[in-house]
């Protein structure tokens, strides 16, 4: 029980900033009418490319062979998800668009 | 005085890369909220990219790690051209039909970026914790790395399932064992990675993080492979989020604000967006992963033996022509035909007749919410004559003739009236309710859901048998030499 009420003194303002994302989350996105389901989902598919941002603290701190080129593969699949995520978003939303 | 100074430089770093963070959390959140408006949602998608590239730079220039600044600065800057290009070049290229499946892969890619920094960030973990002589890694680091790779390694692993499925590169595995092989793989998945957290830290001892990190995959095929085709799209939403969540362990694990919002964002949004999917097409989450579909598909197989009206080419050409109200209600097998040109041109062509034309719009029509309307958008289709299912079934009482192109599930009269039916009470565009009724379909086949479809036999409706461009095409052409 310690242990516990231990770790959550230690990480108390990451559980909040959590909790208050997700109904945030939740929030931003409830009134979204069907026809923006795709756009909407491909659109966070690309914001949790936010990964990438981790995988270029790794690279920057890699020393050896190994990690570093782990850490180059990892740069490259999280740069693919964020361009590729804003880019297809952009080019199903021009569509919405252009009609008029 | 020198050390004054420096101390000073090296806060202000830190504090512009924090700004940045708080930055890009609130440009991720307007982001996502601007893209759930249509008129706002484009802008909202460039605002999310702004603070993403703004995170990006920041954290390349002023982030530090014991005091030491980003290293392999080269090697990062080539990392991101090349990913950039291939993104940027798959995404200008991609079929608009195709869309599901490139999400998909962007999303696995996401969730391997995540399980790969898990898997270089245990083996430093355990070196700390071995020197500190800890007797196991009971930590929230643990927790965070641990985590993270376990849900990024499903998400990679379930997004190239999904993808082959889409594209039609493998089948569905039905077989209810499945489920009690998945529902206990991922007991021992939860178990191994407590027991984990338990062993004693020995430097360079790293094969338990391999071992799971490969159970993990083997769970993201098994946990996919039972699940019918046509609810891949619930199920790259599902897998999204928990990109999201994979890539917010990151952020815990790096104390980073960015990451964590970001990631923790994504993933309720996601959860919330995968409900919203399922309810659009009247199931549960819970029976889209039991894979109910198809398994008790047999409803409605008495139909074998009705039959079924065909109707000419001229026919049809004249109907159309003389009527005074249609509704296309447009399927995926349009898409699939790339006949949304030629359906714009019909209706071009008929409206010029005066005749009013109109789209039905199922929200699942396609392969994912909203894609039909991204696909007829793409050939032009003004955006006023896309009318939401809701409204659409209002109308179709006073439409003379209802054409049905490529679709079959979302007009199956069985999700009315046959409680056997796997999908009874799925809204469907109430296609009956039009005084004519022409379904366009290559064949008899059941649709994408595997369902027999009753509205092939009914009295009121004729059927144009063959590809949906080359009909769509001989169609014009007859009603123009009309």
């Amino acid at each position: 029980m310690e242990e516990i009420l231990k770790f959550f003194m230690e990480y108390k303002d990451m559980i909040f900033i959590i909790i208050l994302s997700i109904f945030l989350g939740i929030e931003v996105i409830s009134h979204v009418p069907a026809v923006l389901h795709t756009p909407l989902m491909s659109g966070s598919n690309a914001i949790h490319g936010v990964v990438i941002i981790g995988a270029i603290i790794v690279m920057g701190h890699a020393e050896d062979t190994l990690p570093l080129i782990l850490g180059f593969i990892a740069v490259i699949l999280g740069t693919l998800n964020v361009v590729g995520g804003f880019v297809v978003t952009d080019r199903m939303l021009e569509m919405f668009r252009k009609k008029k | 005085m020198e050390t004054i100074t420096k101390l000073i430089e090296f806060t202000s770093e830190i504090s512009i890369l924090e700004l940045s963070y708080i930055v890009a959390s609130v440009l991720f959140i307007l982001g996502l909220k601007k893209l759930s408006h249509p008129a706002t949602a484009r802008a909202g998608n460039l605002w999310s990219a702004a603070g993403m590239t703004a995170a990006i730079i920041f954290t390349i220039l002023f982030h530090k790690k014991d005091g030491e600044p980003i290293g392999n600065i080269v090697w990062i800057v080539v990392a991101l051209a090349i990913g950039s290009f291939i993104g940027w070049y798959a995404s200008k290229k991609v079929k608009m039909t195709a869309m599901p499946q490139i999400v998909s892969i962007f999303n696995g890619m996401g969730g391997a970026c995540a399980a790969l920094i898990s898997m270089m960030e245990f083996p430093k973990m355990q070196a700390a914790l071995a020197i500190e002589t800890a007797p196991h890694m009971l930590c929230g680091e643990a927790i965070a790395i641990l985590l993270g790779l376990m849900i990024g390694s499903v998400s990679f692993a379930g997004s190239m399932i999904a993808f082959l499925k889409l594209d039609g590169r493998i089948g569905d595995i039905k077989n209810p064992v499945l489920r009690i092989i998945n529902l206990t793989f991922l007991v021992v998945l939860l178990v191994a990675l407590v027991l984990i957290m338990f062993l004693q830290p020995v430097e360079g001892n790293n094969w338990p993080i391999y071992v799971f990190a490969c159970a993990a995959l083997l769970y993201g095929v098994t946990f996919v492979m039972p699940i019918g085709g046509a609810d891949m799209p619930v199920v790259i939403s599902l897998l999204n989020s928990f990109t999201g969540v994979a890539a917010a362990m990151g952020g815990f694990l790096y104390n980073n604000q960015a990451m964590l919002t970001g990631g923790i964002l994504v993933g309720s949004s996601g959860t919330i967006l995968t409900i919203l999917m399922c309810k659009a097409m009247n199931r549960s989450l819970v029976n889209v992963i039991i894979g109910a579909f198809g398994v008790s598909a047999a409803g409605g197989s008495e139909a074998a033996d009705k039959t079924v009206k065909e109707i000419s080419l001229s026919d049809a050409a004249v109907l159309l022509s003389y009527s005074q109200k249609i509704y296309i209600v447009p399927g995926y097998g349009l898409a699939v035909a790339q006949a949304q040109h030629l359906c714009h041109e019909l209706d071009n062509l008929l409206s010029s007749k005066g005749v009013e034309v109109k789209y039905a719009i199922h929200p699942v029509a396609g392969r994912m919410p909203g894609h039909m309307n991204v696909l007829l958008a793409e050939a032009d289709v003004p955006y006023e004559k896309l009318v939401e299912m809701e409204d659409a079934n209002n109308e179709m009482a006073n439409t003379d003739v209802a054409i049905v192109i490529g679709a079959n599930d979302v007009v199956n009269p069985a999700a009315e009236e046959d409680p056997s039916s796997p999908i009874y009470g799925m809204p469907i565009i109430k296609v009956l309710d039009a005084r004519n009724i022409i379904v366009m379909k290559r064949s008899m086949a059941a649709g994408y859901a595997a369902i027999p479809n009753n509205l092939f036999y009914h009295p009121k409706n004729r059927m144009l048998f063959g590809d949906a461009k080359v009909t769509l095409q001989k169609l014009v052409a007859e009603i123009k030499s009309l």
